[in-house]
C-alpha cells in the first residue's frame, strides 16, 4: 500500500516538477519556435503515456496486492487488445515524427537569400570569415593557414579576395536575415551552438559542414563548443552580436578584407627590407 | 518457426478439447515428448580449489565469476561518477581535480558502465548461469571455451585499469572515443591512455564472442526434451537476441578499435584527415572522422539493446512470477524482442544528426528509431497488463520490477524525443541527453539487475536475502536515482552542454547551480546505498533464513533442480522434460497457482491451459 502511494506521489511530482519548473528554455531569438513546438508536442503526448501508464501501474498496485487464497486472472493473450494498442501507438508515433520530419526538411534546406557565414574552430577557439560584395567565399585549404593567410583562402581564388575577416571569436549578424553557416575545423570536431538560436551542429576536420537559422531578436549571445574537444572544449566559448540593420552594416565597415590584409603584411614586409638595408 | 508454432496450436487444440472432455484415455499420448536425438553431455569435473572455482569450466561458477568482476569494475565506476558529481556540483572542492582528469573519468565511467559493467553482467553473469538452467541443459555446450571467455574478460578488465597508471593516465576523449581528439594531444590519455583502452575493448571482443557463441548454440543446440523455443522464458529469448546482436555489432567496434590503433601507431588515416596543430601540419591525410563514428555506433546502438533485451527478458519473468500470473502476450513478447533486436541496426546515425554526416539520411533515421518506438510500447503496455488482476507479491522484487517499469518509461519517452530528428537538434549534446540515457540505460537495466539479484539469490545460495534490507536499498536508490535524472532533463532544455569541466559563468546557466548542487548530493547518497546490497549478501550468507526448494513458486527449470543451489551437470541422473510453457501460473482447476514446466499434463488432467 506504501509503495502504491510513493509511486503515485512520484507521478505527482514529476507532472508538478514539469509545470512548476523555473528551469526551461532560454527565450529563444531565432526562427527554431517550430523545434520548441515538436518537443512541447512531444511532452504532451510522450507525458500523457508515461503519466497514464505509471498511473495504471499504481492502481494495479492498489487494486491487485497479493491476498491469501485470491486467484490471478488466466488470461495469456487477448488479440483485440494487443491490436487496438499496436495501431494507437502507431498513430501517436506517426503524429510525433510527421511534425519531426517537416521541420528537419526546413532545417536542411536553406533560403536563398541566407548570407553564408565561414566559422573556423581550433582547439581551443573560433573565427569568422565573412563574403565580400561578391558574396561568395573563397575556397579554403588547411595547409594554406599561416600568420599571413589565417584561414588558409586560396591565393588563386578570385572570390577569396574581397572575402570580411573577423579575427575574433565574436561575430555580427544582422536582425531577421537568415544565416548559413558554414562549418570547418583544423584539427578535432567542434559545435557552434548558441542556446538561444537553438539550432547546432558538428565541425569536422576535413569537410565542410552547414546549418542555418534566422537571428530575430537584437542581443548578445554566448557561442558554446557542444561536441567534446579536449581538455579546454568548456572554455571553448565565443560570441554573437545580433544588430540592426544600420548598426550592421557600420560595423561590417571596419572590418578588414582579404586583399587589406595582404596589402597591409605587404606594406610591412617592405618596410621591414627598407629597414634592413639601412 | 511461425510454422513450428502452428502446428503445436493444432495439437494443443486437440489436448485441451481431450481435457476437457475429460475421457482421460489418452494419457500416455497426451503426456508424450520426442525423444532426446544427441546423448548427455560429458563434463568436466574439477576436483581442485583451482579447476573448481578458478579455471573453471562450470557455466554457473563462471556466470558467478563474471557477476563479481563486473561488479567490482561497476565500483570502480561508481566511484569515479561520486567524482565527477563531486566536480560539477561543487567546483573546486577536490582539489585535486584537473579538467584532465575529469574527462579521464568521464570517459573511463562510460566505458566501464555500458562495456564492462551491464554488458558483462547481462550476458556473462546472468546468461552464464541462467542459461542452461533454463533451457534445461547441463552446462553450455564448450565449457572450456567458456572458462576462456571468462579469462579474457579478465584480462581485459586488467588491461583497461592498468591504463590508469601509465604515462598520461587513461584516456580522456570520451566514452565515445571519437578521433581525432582520441589520439592527439590536447586530450588527456592520448598516448598509452587511449592504446591499452583499444587493446582492451578487443580482447573484450574476442573474449565475449567465445562466450556469445556457447550461449547461442547451447540455445539452439542443447535445449532438453519438450523445450521448443517457443516454451522458452523471456529471460533466454532476452539474452538470446542480445547475443545475436552482439555478434553483428562488436565487430564493428574491433575494426574501429583496430583502425585507430593503426593510426596511432602507424600513421595510417583510416580516420584522420588534414590536420593543423599548433601551426604544423600533421602527416595525416584523406581520412574521415565521421566513418569512426559510423563504426562506432553501429556497434553502440545495438549495443543499447544488448544491455535492454536481457533486461526486458528478464524483467517479464520476474513480474510474470511475482504477480502469479502468466505473462501477457507471451507470442508478442517474443517477436517484440527479435524485432526490436532486427531494428536496432538500422537506427544508428540518430547518435549522429548533427554529426555532419549528410543531413538527408536524418529522415531515414528518425523514421526507423520511431518506428522501433512501437515494439518498445508494446512490451511496456504487456508488463502493466500482466500486473492487471494479477496477484501481486509486493515484495522487493516486484518493487524493483516497478521501479524498472516508471525509470524505463520515463527514459523511452525521452528517447522519442531525441530521436525525432529536429527535436533532437536543440538538445542533442546537452544534459538532456545524459539524463535520456542513464534513465533508460542505466536506472532501469540497473532496476532489472537488483531485481534479479533479489530474485536468483535463492537459487545461487539457497538463502534469502533481507527484504528490510532490500526495501531501504530500493527505495534509496529509486527515489535518488529519479530525483538525479528527472530534474537533469531540464538542465538540458536551458542548454547546458555535457561534458564541460565546469560552466557556471554563463549568464542563463548560473540558475542551475543549486540544482547542480542537489544531483551531486542525490548521487552521492544512491552510490552509497548500492553497499546496502553488498552488506545484505555478506549478512544474509551468514545468517539469512534458507530458502529450501522452488522458494518462490516458480514454473522454470531453473528452480526444479534436485539439488539447490543446484550442483555440476545441474539435473543429477536424468535430464527434465518439459511440458509446457514458463508461465502457467493461476490456470483455472489447478490445486496451485503454478504449473512447473516439468508438470506432465496427465498430472493436472483438470485444468483448463490455453497454450502448452
Amino acid at each position: 500500500m506504501h509503495a502504491g502511494i510513493i509511486f503515485f506521489l512520484v507521478i505527482l511530482g514529476s507532472v508538478l516538477f514539469h509545470i512548476f519548473t523555473p528551469w526551461y528554455w532560454t527565450d529563444i531569438a531565432s526562427n527554431w519556435g517550430s523545434m520548441d513546438d515538436t518537443i512541447t508536442l512531444t511532452f504532451w503526448i510522450g507525458g500523457g503515456v508515461f503519466v497514464a501508464v505509471c498511473l495504471f501501474m499504481t492502481y494495479c498496485v492498489f487494486k491487485f496486492s497479493y491476498k491469501e487464497g485470491r486467484k490471478a486472472e488466466y488470461k495469456p493473450e487477448d488479440k483485440k487488445l494487443e491490436r487496438i494498442l499496436t495501431w494507437a501507438t502507431t498513430i501517436g508515433v506517426a503524429a510525433l515524427l510527421a511534425p519531426g520530419l517537416i521541420v528537419w526538411n526546413q532545417y536542411v534546406n536553406v533560403p536563398k537569400n541566407a548570407i553564408d557565414v565561414d566559422v573556423m574552430a581550433w582547439q581551443w577557439g573560433w573565427q569568422y570569415r565573412l563574403p565580400g560584395e561578391d558574396g561568395k567565399l573563397g575556397a579554403t585549404k588547411v595547409v594554406n593557414i599561416n600568420d599571413n593567410n589565417p584561414f588558409g583562402i586560396i591565393l588563386e581564388d578570385p572570390y577569396g579576395k574581397d572575402d570580411i575577416m573577423i579575427q575574433s571569436d565574436v561575430i555580427n549578424l544582422k536582425n531577421n536575415r537568415p544565416v548559413k553557416i558554414l562549418l570547418r575545423s583544423v584539427d578535432v570536431l567542434h559545435n557552434w551552438y548558441v542556446p538561444q538560436f537553438r539550432a547546432k551542429m558538428d565541425a569536422v576536420p576535413g569537410v565542410i559542414t552547414y546549418y542555418w537559422f534566422e537571428p530575430n531578436k537584437v542581443g548578445e549571445y554566448e557561442v558554446l563548443c557542444a561536441e567534446y574537444c579536449g581538455v579546454g572544449h568548456y572554455a571553448m566559448r565565443g560570441g554573437v552580436i545580433v544588430q540592426s540593420e544600420q548598426d550592421y552594416e557600420i560595423w561590417l565597415q571596419e572590418q578588414q578584407t582579404f586583399s587589406e590584409l595582404i596589402a597591409k603584411q605587404k606594406k610591412i614586409e617592405l618596410n621591414e627590407t627598407k629597414l634592413a638595408k639601412k | 518457426m511461425s510454422e513450428d508454432f502452428k502446428d503445436n496450436k493444432v495439437i494443443h487444440a486437440q489436448s485441451s478439447e481431450t481435457i476437457s472432455g475429460g475421457t482421460g484415455g489418452s494419457a500416455p499420448d497426451l503426456d508424450y515428448v520426442r525423444p532426446a536425438e544427441v546423448s548427455d553431455q560429458d563434463l568436466y569435473h574439477g576436483h581442485s580449489f583451482i579447476t573448481k572455482w578458478v579455471f573453471c569450466q562450470d557455466a554457473k561458477v563462471i556466470g558467478i565469476q563474471y557477476f563479481c568482476l563486473a561488479t567490482f569494475t561497476g565500483i570502480i565506476g561508481l566511484i569515479l561518477s561520486w567524482l565527477m558529481r563531486l566536480q560539477l556540483g561543487f567546483p573546486g572542492a577536490a582539489g585535486f581535480m584537473t579538467a584532465e582528469h575529469y574527462y579521464q573519468f568521464v570517459t573511463m565511467h562510460g566505458m566501464i558502465m555500458v562495456v564492462y559493467f551491464l554488458t558483462a553482467l547481462f550476458l556473462g553473469g546472468f546468461g552464464n548461469y541462467l542459461i542452461p538452467l533454463m533451457v534445461g541443459a547441463r552446462d553450455m555446450v564448450f565449457p572450456y571455451l567458456n572458462m576462456v571467455s571468462f579469462w579474457s574478460f579478465f584480462v581485459a578488465v586488467l588491461v583497461l585499469l592498468a591504463s590508469f597508471f601509465v604515462p598520461g593516465g587513461p584516456t580522456g576523449s570520451g566514452w565515445t572515443l571519437y578521433p581525432p581528439q582520441a589520439i592527439l594531444e590536447g586530450t588527456p590519455g592520448s598516448g598509452m591512455g587511449i592504446i591499452l583502452m583499444c587493446v582492451s575493448l578487443i580482447l573484450f571482443v574476442a573474449g565475449f564472442t567465445m562466450g556469445g557463441l556457447n550461449y547461442l548454440i547451447t540455445v539452439l543446440q542443447a535445449r532438453t526434451r519438450g523445450m521448443t523455443l517457443m516454451r522458452m522464458p523471456l529471460t533466454v529469448w532476452g539474452i538470446f537476441t542480445a547475443t545475436v546482436l552482439a555478434m553483428l555489432a562488436f565487430p564493428a567496434l574491433l575494426v574501429g578499435s583496430l583502425m585507430m590503433m593503426l593510426d596511432k601507431l602507424l600513421g595510417t588515416s583510416f580516420f584522420m584527415p588534414t590536420i593543423l596543430k599548433a601551426g604544423e601540419v600533421l602527416e595525416y591525410g584523406g581520412g574521415s572522422p565521421i566513418l569512426f563514428q559510423h563504426l562506432f555506433w553501429f556497434f553502440g546502438h545495438p549495443e543499447v539493446y544488448i544491455v535492454a533485451l536481457p533486461a526486458f527478458g528478464i524483467i517479464s519473468d520476474l513480474i510474470s512470477v511475482h504477480s502469479r500470473k502468466n505473462i501477457f502476450g507471451y507470442r508478442m513478447m517474443v517477436w517484440a524482442i527479435v524485432g526490436i533486436g532486427a531494428l536496432s541496426f538500422f537506427v544508428w546515425a540518430h547518435h549522429m544528426y548533427v554529426s555532419g554526416m549528410n543531413p538527408w539520411f536524418g529522415f531515414f533515421f528518425a523514421t526507423t528509431t520511431l518506428i522501433i518506438a512501437v515494439p518498445t510500447a508494446m512490451k511496456v503496455y504487456n508488463w502493466i497488463l500482466t500486473l492487471w488482476r494479477g496477484n501481486i507479491r509486493m515484495n522487493t522484487v516486484m518493487l524493483w520490477c516497478l521501479g524498472f517499469i516508471v525509470t524505463f518509461v520515463n527514459g523511452g519517452i525521452t528517447g522519442i524525443f531525441l530521436g525525432n530528428v529536429s527535436v533532437d537538434v536543440p538538445l542533442s549534446d546537452t544534459y538532456f541527453v545524459i539524463a535520456h540515457f542513464h534513465m533508460v540505460m542505466g536506472i532501469a537495466p540497473l532496476m532489472v539487475i537488483m531485481g534479479a539479484v533479489y530474485h536468483w539469490f535463492p537459487l545461487v545460495t539457497g538463502k534469502f536475502l533481507s527484504e528490510k534490507l532490500g526495501k531501504w536499498h530500493f527505495w534509496t536508490t529509486f527515489l535518488g536515482a529519479y530525483s538525479i535524472y528527472f530534474p537533469m532533463h531540464y538542465l538540458g532544455f536551458i542548454g547546458v552542454p555535457r561534458r564541460y569541466f565546469e560552466m557556471y559563468d554563463s549568464p542563463y546557466m548560473t540558475s542551475a547551480v543549486g540544482m547542480n548542487e542537489f544531483i551531486s548530493l542525490a548521487a552521492f547518497l544512491v552510490g552509497a546505498a548500492q553497499f546496502i546490497l553488498i552488506f545484505n549478501i555478506i549478512k544474509s550468507l551468514k545468517t539469512g533464513k534458507a530458502a529450501g526448494k522452488n522458494p518462490w513458486q516458480a514454473n522454470s527449470l531453473e528452480w526444479l533442480t534436485p539439488t539447490v543451489p543446484p550442483e555440476h551437470g545441474n539435473w543429477g541422473d536424468r535430464l527434465p522434460v518439459v511440458h509446457r510453457w514458463a508461465y502457467d501460473y493461476s490456470v483455472p482447476g489447478a490445486k496451485e497457482d503454478f504449473i512447473t514446466q516439468t508438470t506432465a499434463p496427465s498430472e493436472v488432467a483438470d485444468t483448463k491451459v490455453e497454450k502448452t
